[in-house]
């Protein structure tokens, strides 16, 4: 094994279809017009000397030593900056050439501190590479004269160093930060021998805006910013491409290793999601697979309020099993059930849901996609027929106006969202619907053209006064509804959105918005040639979520916006693997492909294969089971790598329904909240410890790959193959590859798919069969999968959470940036300095009417329960409207939360709580209880010496 | 909301509301394939029995749909759940 090299070829790929062809040292090449001969020189293999130019960001001009020389042309021009012409003659090697070279290289080094021997960078830093490349043997002008030596370090980002006196100042660092990341943190300061690179206004990194993303110190020709593990441990001398395990958008890193070391993740610039790109926790935030929390031998224990006992592997999976036939034969065989984790691979998940309705021989099993993304699959199956996002991520490059609903991508999605911003800094207009103003409303050189404020709870509103605007104003593309919908749906549907109830002067009373506002967001989208939906939680988690969803899906056939680059239905899907593991059977009605389980045809292929009898009959969902386990007839469960306690709504519900069971396994890396209440718990593996696959948001199937034996001594598929073994169910498979095999070999859309095929080509996106080898990054060309676009209507029925007089307010909840979800992982990196707690977002009115002030413990109260945590007063939010995250076992946000749900998926109704704020002196008595009790549960008996 | 019957009777009228606008000529037959393939037996069984003691809160499309079910039609149908 090596380290993974890739090219930098200077500057970025030129995009243009028209074709150039020059000489460059004798050699003919042809390239798209617009390439910089820099470019077109590494094309043939050979590169020109260079400090400033890196193929991320836009060539710059200011080193001077990418010089070449053009027949017939005066001086000597940069290459970075010159495009190719036809017909040119380029030399990059000539006597002027190199004595110029040595010149540039002569004062850079004589104001750089020769500590090459024990700098972090050596041996991979240009510097030192270019150094030679000129064939730098002697530096005149000495190294006494004023330098930049012994400037301070910044060491205030927990993940990398700046340390300004091996600074160049070649500004590679200020362009990625702002043309790849788009927060403009960094700046040259200065002029001539005192510019400088500064962090915001002379702030400290950390101080600063930065966002702390990686791309500056990918960028960086020297050692000036450094990781801090490359400081302390050392290049790495080996690296294997793999898949980021944090969110949706899926992101390709170079996991650089020493040994079974891990050095530092780098974003590999062939990844398709994120084109070399990454954000602070897939970069940084790997540091909890080695956190001292992590349980690495199996435990059991008889009763909840006993300490855990660690036991053998085989012990552990032996009390699994008799402990679930022994509920089978007591309660019934409907009386156990599994669920399935989006942030294990496609594989595991696999394997959980084929225990599940093979072993266990029901369908009760599902995933945490029910508490997420369900009514996206359900909306977008019955309009379009197919439950995915349309597009690939590169679509955005073709999109004009973007319309982002329910989601905060810039926190949630940072990846995808820097390439948004790229596309909205060129041009594109964008349109918000979100209670919230989230940053990408105001950010950097964009400014969204239409922010709608709405109230929580009114999408499906606000979407068909969107839909009312269009149709009553003739903006709907009549064409394409003609050519690819149903007609008659169509005209039903717009005879609904037509009706009064849905005008946005009707609307807007009820969602809180101007009907100008309603009015110009649907005109500007209805009008963009290349219009685009992005839509995340803040859509699937409410009561109406998949209506919304559907509504959706209506807008985008009205206006014809499908079936091409740029335009198309957009689900952000939250953690890694939540595409994949809706896309596995894991959910208790339906198989892989999205295949319902009634269908006898389906499940004979299924029964044939695994030689067992599959129940025709669906499931329970998440919140069904914890109801069937507090009345009695749902008793074990096996968790793999989900904490339902902290992230299912209505805590106290769910703690009800788990000390109600009498077996309960969680399979996890830490003693999670659920596991309080567990009765076995399985060391669960990470994502640097297997083989396997997560499928993206845009339904790209990556591979993860093994980097190091896992700690726990299994891989989490290996686990869920003993359990089933020990349950008589064989499941015969030595290595993942294998489970892809049999996914593709019972699942159409999978049908191509395999680790061989991943292997070849980097990444697919599904369908991937006979029609599509190669995979399909844009679905519904020429056609819906199901036929013809299906217009559902979309009646607004508005949520049985209501405000009054004892919850006045509205709560939604979110994500940020540098937490994750529950934060298991997240809370156990340095990425605790940039958000310790959750708190709660309150405009200053509604602060002011109780009294509150700027960080002042608050009780947050609702019907189902009451929490404390601090108040942040800010204007982001409405009047009416509180904010909080979700990241932090101490608050347990969704204590508060209820279980009012989506009609059609069960998908908890988050997003909408009505609430009371009032001043508090620290944390409730439940909160206090709650700790209390984590604390007994989590104890470990200590093992008497032999 | 207390209990799981009423969580299934407002369940169960929430898909009501949102299959009695749709176009296709029966939406009781859109709500009855919905509890068809979306609840498990269990549920279904405890709706069922709801519906046949009077079925006190259900809509009436969703009534008429609860009748419909595979579960429903087992057993003695009685003159339940009008
Ligand atoms: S880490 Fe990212 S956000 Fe921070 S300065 Fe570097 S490029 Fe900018
Ligand atoms: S910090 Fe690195 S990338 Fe930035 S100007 Fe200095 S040498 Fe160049
Ligand atoms: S954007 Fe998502 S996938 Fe990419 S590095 Fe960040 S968390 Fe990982
Ligand atoms: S690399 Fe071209 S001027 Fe620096």
């Amino acid at each position: 094994m090596s380290l993974v090299h890739e090219t930098d070829y200077g500057t970025p790929a030129s995009k243009s279809s028209e074709m150039v062809t020059l000489t460059i040292d004798g050699q003919a090449v042809t390239v798209p017009a617009g390439t910089s001969i820099m470019r077109a020189a590494m094309d043939i293999g050979t590169q020109v000397p260079k400090l400033c130019a890196t193929d991320s960001v836009d060539a710059f001009g200011s080193c001077r030593l990418c010089l070449v020389e053009i027949q017939g042309r005066p001086g000597t021009p940069a290459s970075c900056t010159t495009p190719v012409g036809n017909g040119m003659v380029v030399s990059t090697q000539t006597e002027r050439l190199k004595q110029i070279r040595k010149g540039v290289m002569e004062l850079y080094i004589s104001d750089h501190p020769l500590d090459c021997l024990t700098c972090a960078a050596n041996g991979d830093c240009e510097l030192q590479d270019m150094a030679g490349a000129v064939g730098l043997r002697d530096v005149r002008y000495g190294y006494d004269g004023e330098n930049h030596t012994r400037q301070a370090k910044d060491e205030s980002n927990p993940y990398f160093t700046f340390d300004p006196s091996k600074c160049i100042v070649c500004s590679r660092c200020v362009r990625a930060c702002e043309e790849v990341q788009g927060t403009f943190a960094l700046t040259i300061q200065g002029r001539g021998f005192d510019s400088k690179v500064s962090a915001g206004m002379a702030e400290s990194f950390v101080d600063s805006e930065c966002v702390s993303c990686g791309a500056c110190v990918q960028a960086c020709p020297t050692a000036t910013l450094s990781e801090k593990s490359v400081i302390d441990i050392g290049v790495p001398e080996h690296s294997v491409v793999t898949t980021c395990a944090y969110c949706g958008v899926g992101c390709s890193f170079k996991a650089e290793m020493r040994g079974e070391e891990l050095v530092r993740m780098v974003p590999y610039k062939d990844g398709k999601a994120n084109r070399g790109h990454s954000c602070v926790k897939g970069r940084f935030a790997w540091g909890y697979a080695n956190h001292r929390e992590r349980i690495l031998k199996p435990m059991i224990r008889e009763t909840i309020d006993q300490p855990w006992c660690e036991v053998t592997w085989e012990v552990a999976i032996g009390r699994v099993a008799s402990e679930f036939k022994r509920l089978q034969a007591r309660y019934g065989r409907l009386a156990i059930g599994g669920i399935t984790s989006s942030r294990c691979t496609n594989e595991e998940t696999y394997l959980v849901q084929k225990l599940v309705r093979g072993g266990f021989g029901n369908n009760n099993v599902d995933t945490c996609a029910r508490v997420c993304h369900s009514p996206t699959g359900y909306g977008l199956k019955t309009t379009f027929g197919t439950s995915a996002g349309t597009q690939d991520f590169d679509s955005v490059e073709h999109t004009d106006v973007v319309l982002i609903i329910g989601a905060n991508p810039t926190d949630a999605h940072p990846v995808f969202a820097s390439r948004m911003k790229k596309r909205l800094r060129q041009g594109a207009k964008l349109i918000i619907i979100d209670p919230r103003r989230i940053d990408l409303v105001r950010t950097p050189h964009i400014e969204a053209q239409h922010h709608l404020p709405l109230r929580p709870g009114t999408n499906a509103a606000i979407l068909n006064a969107i839909a009312h605007v269009i149709v009553t104003e003739g903006l709907a593309n009549e064409k394409f509804v003609r050519e690819y919908c149903d007609p008659s749906a169509f005209e039903h549907w717009a005879a609904f959105v037509s009706g009064p109830q849905n005008s946005p002067e009707t609307v807007g009373l009820i969602a809180g918005v101007s009907a100008d506002a309603i009015r110009g967001a649907a005109r500007l989208y209805a009008s963009g040639k290349n219009s685009a939906i992005y839509y995340g939680l803040g859509v699937t988690e409410h009561s109406q979520g998949t209506t919304a969803v559907m509504g959706l899906a209506n807008l985008a056939m009205a206006t014809g916006n499908l079936g091409r680059p740029g335009v198309g239905v957009n689900p952000l899907r939250g953690q890694n693997n939540v595409q994949g593991s809706c896309d596995m059977g894991s959910f208790p009605h339906e198989l892989s492909g999205y295949r319902h389980i009634s269908d006898d045809a389906t499940r004979a292929m299924f029964e044939k294969l695994w030689g067992r009898p599959l129940d025709a009959e669906p499931g329970l969902r998440i919140p069904n089971m914890f109801d069937a386990a507090i009345d009695g007839t749902f008793k074990g469960i096996y968790v793999q790598g989900e904490d339902i306690l902290q992230s299912d709504p209505n805590t106290k519900h769910v703690q009800a329904a788990l000390a109600a069971m009498e077996c309960v396994v969680v399979q996890d890396l830490f003693l999670n909240e659920t596991a309080n209440y567990a009765h076995v718990f399985l060391p669960g593996s990470t994502f640097l410890e297997k083989d396997g696959t997560f499928t993206n948001a845009e339904r790209r199937i990556n591979r993860v790959r093994k980097v190091m034996t896992p700690k726990n001594g299994m891989a989490d598929w290996e686990i869920t193959l003993a359990i089933a073994k020990a349950m008589g169910f064989e499941m015969p498979y030595s290595h993942p590859s294998e489970i892809m095999d049999e996914i593709a070999r019972l699942t159409p859309t999978f049908a191509g798919v395999s680790f061989e095929l991943l292997d070849k080509v980097g990444s697919v996106q599904w369908p991937c069969n006979e029609k599509a080898p190669l995979g399909t990054p844009v679905m519904h060309i020429g056609g819906f999968a199901r036929g013809k676009g299906n217009f559902m209507i979309t009646e607004y029925v508005p949520t049985d959470e209501k405000v009054g007089p004892r919850f006045p307010l509205l709560l939604t909840t979110g994500r940020i940036l540098s937490q994750y979800n529950v934060g298991a992982q997240t809370r156990r990196t340095d990425n605790v300095i940039w958000h310790e707690e959750d708190v709660l977002e309150i405009h200053p009115h509604d602060a002011e009417e109780r009294g509150v002030r700027d960080g002042d413990w608050v009780k947050l109260d609702s019907r189902a329960g009451g929490t404390a945590l601090r108040a942040r007063i800010t204007d982001r939010v409405a009047p009416g409207v509180v904010y909080t995250t979700f990241h932090h076992p101490d608050t347990q946000a969704n204590v508060v939360t209820t279980e009012f749900s989506d009609w059609a998926t069960n998908c908890p109704e988050y997003k909408v709580t009505a609430v009371q704020v009032s001043p508090s002196n620290g944390p409730s008595d439940w909160q206090r209880e709650y700790a209390e009790q984590a604390e007994h549960s989590r104890r470990i008996a200590k093992v008497a010496a032999e | 909301m207390s209990g799981t019957l009423d969580k299934l009777v407002m369940m169960a009228n929430q898909i009501g509301k949102f299959f009695t606008p749709q176009r296709d000529g029966d939406p009781v037959a859109g709500i009855a394939d919905h509890l068809e393939k979306f609840w498990d037996p269990r549920m279904k069984a405890s709706i069922v029995a709801h519906w046949r003691a009077g079925g006190a809160g259900l809509d009436g499309p969703v009534r008429e749909a609860i009748g419909r079910l595979k579960e429903a039609k087992r057993g003695a149908p009685l003159e339940a759940g009008r």
